[in-house]
């Protein structure tokens, strides 16, 4: 029981932090916007999020331009990846155990 | 056990959750994994109108070329090839009309979704569905240009479906089946050459009015 606890990641204990890390499981790459929209959640908010996320490693930022527009786009990193299925296994670990 | 559990999480006391917040987290992930995926604001009733248009067509295609058979004793009004043209403009006006019929409802229903229509997964719906439907499109133009006139209903059928197996990757997973079903009924229509009009009056006529009521009904739920 000890170990799905250690696996339960505190980054990930958030519902921004999740959503973002959702997201980019499924998707080779997520703009800024789409995030935003898909989580419905301020500029600020997300951003602090996705330094965070950044600061620990699990994700990159890939800084492009659009025509003169700046778009910013995530990705998983591998770290970020294996964390996260870390997470949802000890979720669901903990639920079935639970049930 | 349990108390185990419990004392683990006072000592990681920033994340004391209830077993309701771990599946809600679940289901969070599952959610965002589908919506960032997929795009959902297909309108099922588009799918019957098409449906409707479709049947309306075949029946105009039919009538048309019934009146023709009528004068089948070499005194035609016009060469077969005019009625070959004046039933494929018929087939495009349908289609066109299908698709803006199409547009118009899912913008609508993107709204009540609060979804936006134009967002990287429907780019990629998009593209997805038109590289198979352009390539059929090229291929039908070409086949009228060789004269091969009783392959467009076929062609028409497996390209159509192709487009929608490709397409459902990125919306409603019954879509493929819906795919699949315009390829079969491409295949037997060149099985069963010559009966053109009643194959597209099946694809793009009652299957499209078989799916889109089901999804239309199954939304309502």
């Amino acid at each position: 029981m000890k170990s799905i606890i250690e696996n339960i990641n505190k980054i990930f204990d958030h519902r921004v932090r999740l959503g973002i890390m959702s997201a980019l499981m499924v998707n080779d790459y997520v703009d800024f916007n789409s995030l935003k929209e898909l989580l419905g959640v301020t500029d600020g908010n997300l951003a602090s999020h996705l330094k965070s996320l950044e600061k620990e490693k699990y994700i990159h930022i890939h800084k492009e331009f659009i025509g003169k527009k700046p778009n910013t786009k995530y990705s998983s990193t591998k770290l970020g990846t294996l964390e996260f299925k870390k997470h949802i296994n000890a979720l669901e670990q903990l639920i079935k155990g639970r049930l | 056990m349990e108390s185990e559990i419990l004392i683990n999480f006072v000592f990681q006391s920033t994340f004391i959750m209830t077993e309701k917040d771990y599946l809600k987290d679940i289901s969070d992930i599952k959610d965002i994994m589908n919506k960032s995926t997929r795009f959902l604001s297909l309108s099922g009733m588009s799918g019957i109108l098409a449906g409707i248009y479709a049947l309306i067509g075949a029946f105009i295609g039919h009538q048309l070329l019934s009146g023709y058979g009528g004068y089948g004793d070499g005194t035609n009004l016009m060469p077969l090839v005019i009625l070959e043209v004046i039933i494929l403009t018929v087939a495009f006006v349908i289609a066109l009309l299908s698709v803006v019929t199409a547009f118009i409802l899912t913008r609508k229903q993107a709204r009540k979704n609060n979804e936006k229509i134009w967002t990287p997964v429907s780019k990629q719906l998009l593209l997805n569905f038109l590289i198979p439907m352009v390539t059929g499109g090229i291929f039908v133009l070409l086949l009228i240009y060789r004269g091969y006139y009783g392959l467009i209903a076929p062609a028409t059928l497996i390209f159509y479906g192709l487009a929608l197996v490709n397409a459902s990757k990125y919306t409603f997973s019954w879509v493929k089946y819906l795919g699949v079903m315009e390829i079969l009924l491409g295949l037997l229509a060149f099985v069963f050459l010559g009966n053109g009009l009643l194959f597209w009056a099946l694809g793009f006529g009652v299957l499209h009015i078989v799916y889109g009521a089901l999804m239309h009904f199954k939304k309502e739920e």
